[in-house]
């Protein structure tokens, strides 16, 4: 019958009216800046680099392989190697980034370049409100500022930060066990059990 | 200690005019109830503003404006204050007087509308014999406004949609008549007093509020349609609809003009509501005999108020009419149909009283109605529809 | 403004209305609807030739979001292009990556473990509700009914986008589809909230339906509009929702089997009457259809690994050909063409955007209708500018 289909939308209408003020369900806005919705886990926006222990210097893990700069996307990251090395946190002398620049006005938070690192170094932060009046550097990010200290990542990302751990550990006693069998194998080569004779003649 | 509620605006008035010299009183008098006016309604229309940005808002499950204002009681006056500190742009070939009139002709127009509502007990600022007359004559004049807009923006797409404007309004002036005439017809006058005095009649405590008889019903809701058309409300708004190629009469007004006609078009809406709460829902009469103690201005500001709900109600949910479908509607549904129900309600008065009249009215109602939806839906070809899927 | 003179010869059963011919005496309205329009589609130009009311010629001007992403692919790795493929149809970032996934594991020959299938489709179903949704939202919206229906389909798209954050870290750009798999695991909570959110579903589509179908306004004004006869919608190519309201039976989710589509039980409206309301009634059965999909997902997801762990994401160089890898988006055939010659980068990198060959036929149901109604006939194609553009 014509208006019934009006008069059951106005229905539905005004089901919706009455519903926003008992259900929040019916009433879904969440007032930002003084209410804020619970921050999900795995969310995204910048990267930052992760550092272990209390110097920031001593403690990157980055050792500036550069991979992250060719994979990005646009393109935003720039890095320049050092000259000298420095023992990484197995005690390798590995090389570490003397600039290590993000423009984050043009990153687009994609995360190809965490995915891509292979000493999880660099990894995605969930700081968004970062606007700044200074238009020229204040989205240029450096070193220093892209550097945050394990904790941190724990903080954010606890599943991620523990499962990244637990590799970094591995991959730590992997590499102890290694440096056990050549401190070995050298402290065998310099007892001077005398060397076997030649094999050649019997 | 009632009585005086119901009558506290006239004796206040009484009281101040009672100040000046007994040779001004009488101008004073209507001086004072004209100011009232005046500051009356646009107040309310400051509310309804809000009101309705505010139930819209709800409706689609988010808070209206909240942050001017606790619950944005003071957005109104920031909107004011914009547009009063707008720019007010007149194109250079526009024909200034008439530019500058249109608003104003409108707000003025709709002003003298009010002056004979009978808003309370007494509370009519001009009592006339044929007051219904004079409405429908001075509410015609805003249609005139709506003209004067768009021919003197000498711009091609005011000019059309100002034509589409008054033609859709100048469609359901007709049944807006015709539909009031059948309270006349019963009434047995053309005064809204005595149409009021009609009503305030109660059995059995309910009232005799013509919306309660089946002409009156069907009446009223043809009135409700005509003046959602009138007032170029949704979904009646194409004139003025946002995502349409000719923007509207009002294209070329900024600043406080614009800001006339958004108050002109309200205060329509306010206008025409109290004049189909007069005809149809008895006016300052209150719902129940027992209720009659409370001021007869709350019963009428009370109603003009659910009528402003609705309206904003059927703005959230509807869709708009697109012009010639709406014209379509006018003149080939609700047209015949008051002309229907002008003698229906002609039959009620000659059958006299008993249940008779009511089934014999109502049956007659009914039938048409559906039959003249089949019809409509038939021409227009469009019905519901059954969809199959792929083997 | 010159519109193009559309006199020059069709081809026989082109099946297409008569050059429209203004009646009466006078010059013909030439305005241009956008690309600065109140109808949300982005940016977007219609130059239009009126005569009084009716439409007489219709030109689509697009190329106001061109972002040269074909050319910009071929300079850069495979993996590197998968963030921009979000950006194409912006609404459907995880089909677009879907598509893409395809055409790589197609060229090299990448096989896909059976858990990150059941994502896939999870996740795509997901993408086709929301997308359907807001389709038909921004329709009655553009139709004046103050946006209601658009906030419901939103209220229910915030959270299907909360789902896609907590599984990909983004609730659009997502960059979630690698080759050979998907980036990372669904957790068992995951799943649980999603089975949540799908249980929600059905009340909302509900919803909508009692709102809209029965509206005698929403009837009135698109019954009889736009109409696509099947002929012409064949003959263009146009696919998706708008082929099936035009009673062509053609899902490339059948057709194809592509994924593990042919283990799930679903149907496929089609449309009667090939107008604007037959458009939005096929989008909101599919809704219906997706929730079944889902649910069926969601109960049979099997355990397992989600990226097969000799697949290479970087650094990888497909032997030289070609492969072409096609989806059913929510828009219609999305399809991307890809031509190897040996290196890290593709040689060419072509998208076949549904949103663009759907365009192409909006001059032909368009002609003889009110200018009121063009705008509905423009949202009933449904596009995003992203992807006509690239």
């Amino acid at each position: 019958m014509l208006g019934e289909g009006i008069l059951k939308g106005m229905a539905e209408t005004a089901k919706n009216f009455f519903g926003s003020y008992f259900s929040a369900e019916r009433l879904t806005t969440v007032q930002y800046p003084e209410e804020r919705i619970a921050p999900i886990e795995a969310t995204r926006d910048f990267p930052f680099l992760v550092y272990d222990g209390a110097d920031w210097e001593a403690g990157l893990r980055c050792v500036a392989c550069q991979i992250c700069e060719k994979e990005c996307p646009p393109k935003c990251i720039y890095i320049e190697k050092s000259a000298d090395k420095k023992p990484d946190y197995v005690g390798k002398p590995q090389f570490y980034p003397a600039k290590f620049d993000i423009d984050i006005s043009v990153c687009m938070s994609c995360q190809i370049c965490v995915e891509v690192c292979p000493f999880e170094a660099i990894k995605m932060d969930t700081e968004f409100e970062l606007s700044t009046p200074d238009r020229f550097g204040g989205l240029l990010l450096d070193r220093k500022q892209l550097a945050k200290p394990n904790e941190h990542y724990h903080k954010i990302h606890p599943t991620e930060a523990a499962q990244v751990d637990a590799r970094l550990a591995e991959g730590k006693a992997k590499a102890d066990t290694r440096q056990t069998n050549a401190a070995i194998a050298a402290a065998v080569k310099g007892a001077e059990i005398p060397a076997r004779p030649p094999a050649g003649g019997d | 200690m009632f009585a005086t509620l119901d009558q506290v605006f006239v004796l206040l008035e009484h009281w101040l005019v009672g100040f000046l010299p007994a040779g001004w009183q009488p101008a004073a008098g209507v001086v004072l109830s004209v100011a009232v006016i005046v500051c009356l309604f646009p107040a309310l229309f400051a509310l309804t503003v809000l009101l309705e940005r505010k139930g819209l808002g709800r409706m689609q499950n988010r808070i209206g404006p909240n942050r001017v204002g606790p619950f944005g009681i003071l957005q109104p006056i920031a909107d004011a204050i914009k547009s009063l500190t707008k720019e007010d742009i007149v194109p250079t070939r526009a024909d200034g007087v008439v530019h500058f009139l249109a608003p104003v002709v409108q707000v003025v127009a709709v002003f003298m509308g009010f002056a004979v509502l009978p808003m309370g007990r007494n509370m009519t600022l001009v009592k006339m014999d044929a007051s219904l007359l004079f409405y429908f004559a001075i509410g015609a004049s805003t249609e005139l406004s709506v003209f004067m807009a768009g021919w003197s923006s000498r711009n091609k797409y005011s000019l059309l949609g100002a034509m589409r404007a008054v033609a859709q309004m100048i469609s359901y002036e007709v049944p807006l008549l015709m539909s009031s005439v059948a309270v006349v017809m019963i009434a047995g006058s053309l005064s809204l007093d005595k149409i009021v005095e009609a009503q305030n009649h109660y059995s059995w405590g309910l009232p005799h509020w013509y919306i309660f008889t089946p002409w009156g019903f069907a009446g009223f809701v043809l009135f409700a349609i005509a003046a959602t058309a009138e007032t170029n409300r949704s979904p009646f708004d194409l004139p003025e609809g946002e995502s349409e190629l000719v923007a509207g009469y009002h294209t070329e007004y900024s600043g406080f003009k614009f800001a006339l006609f958004f108050l002109g078009e309200y205060l329509a809406m306010f206008s025409i509501s109290g004049l189909g709460t007069t005809l149809f829902l008895g006016g300052w009469s209150a719902p129940f005999s027992f209720l009659g103690r409370v001021p007869s201005w709350i019963w009428f500001f009370g109603k003009l108020l659910v009528s402003m709900c609705v309206f904003i109600w059927m703005r959230g949910t509807l869709p708009r009419l697109r012009q010639d479908q709406l014209m379509n509607f006018a003149w080939k549904f609700v047209l015949p149909l008051t002309m229907l129900n002008l003698m229906v309600a002609a039959l009620w008065h000659f059958l006299g009283d008993g249940w008779a009249r009511w089934a014999v009215c109502s049956a007659i109602l009914a039938v048409s109605y559906v039959g003249m939806a089949w019809v409509e839906m038939r021409s227009q070809h469009f019905g519901a529809r059954s969809y199959r899927y792929a083997e | 403004m010159a519109i193009a003179d559309n006199k020059t010869e069709k081809p026989e059963g082109w099946n297409r209305p008569p050059v429209m011919e203004p009646d009466g005496e006078g010059e013909l309205l030439e305005v241009a609807m956008g690309p600065h329009h109140p109808s949300t589609h982005g940016v977007f130009r219609m130059d239009v030739a009126l005569d009084g009311e009716r439409v007489i010629r219709l030109k689509p001007v697009f190329g106001y979001l061109h972002r040269n992403h074909e050319k910009l692919a071929e300079g850069m790795s495979y993996l590197g292009s998968m963030p921009f493929t979000d950006r194409l149809d912006y609404i459907c970032p995880l089909t677009n990556n879907w598509a893409y996934a395809l055409a790589v594991e197609k060229l090299t020959g990448q096989e896909v473990p059976e858990r990150a299938e059941y994502l896939r489709v999870i996740l795509g179903e997901l993408t086709r509700f929301q997308n359907h949704a807001s389709s038909i939202g921004f329709l009655i919206q553009e139709m004046g009914a103050s946006g209601t229906p658009l906030m419901y389909a939103f209220r229910e798209r915030e959270k299907i986008l909360d789902l896609f954050e907590a599984l990909t870290g983004a609730r659009m750009m997502v960059n979630y589809m690698r080759f050979g798999g998907c980036r990372v695991d669904a957790s068992a909570a995951w799943l649980d909230a999603a089975r949540k959110v799908v249980a929600g579903l059905p009340g909302f589509v509900d919803e909508m339906d009692r709102l809209l179908s029965k509206n005698e306004i929403l009837m009135a004004r698109t019954q009889g509009i736009g109409i696509l006869r099947p002929e012409l919608a064949v003959n263009a190519g146009v696919t998706g929702p708008m082929l099936r309201a035009s009673g062509v039976n053609y899902d490339i989710r059948k057709v194809d089997g592509y994924g593990i589509y042919n283990r799930f039980n679903f149907r496929v409206p089609l449309g009667d009457h090939w107008d604007v309301y037959d458009r939005y009634m096929i989008r909101l059965l599919e809704m219906r259809e997706s929730m079944k999909i889902l649910e069926q997902a969601l109960k049979d997801i099997p355990a397992g690994p989600v990226m097969d762990p000799k697949a290479k994401i970087r650094g990888f160089r497909p032997k030289p050909g070609e492969a072409y890898g096609r989806i059913e988006a929510p828009k219609g055939e999305l399809g991307f063409y890809l031509i190897s010659d040996g290196g890290p980068n593709p040689y060419r990198y072509r998208i076949r955007p549904p949103s663009l060959i759907n365009l192409t036929v909006l001059e032909d149901m368009a002609l003889g209708e009110n200018v009121a109604d063009v705008v509905l006939i423009f949202g009933s194609v449904d596009i995003v500018l992203g992807e006509v553009d690239r």
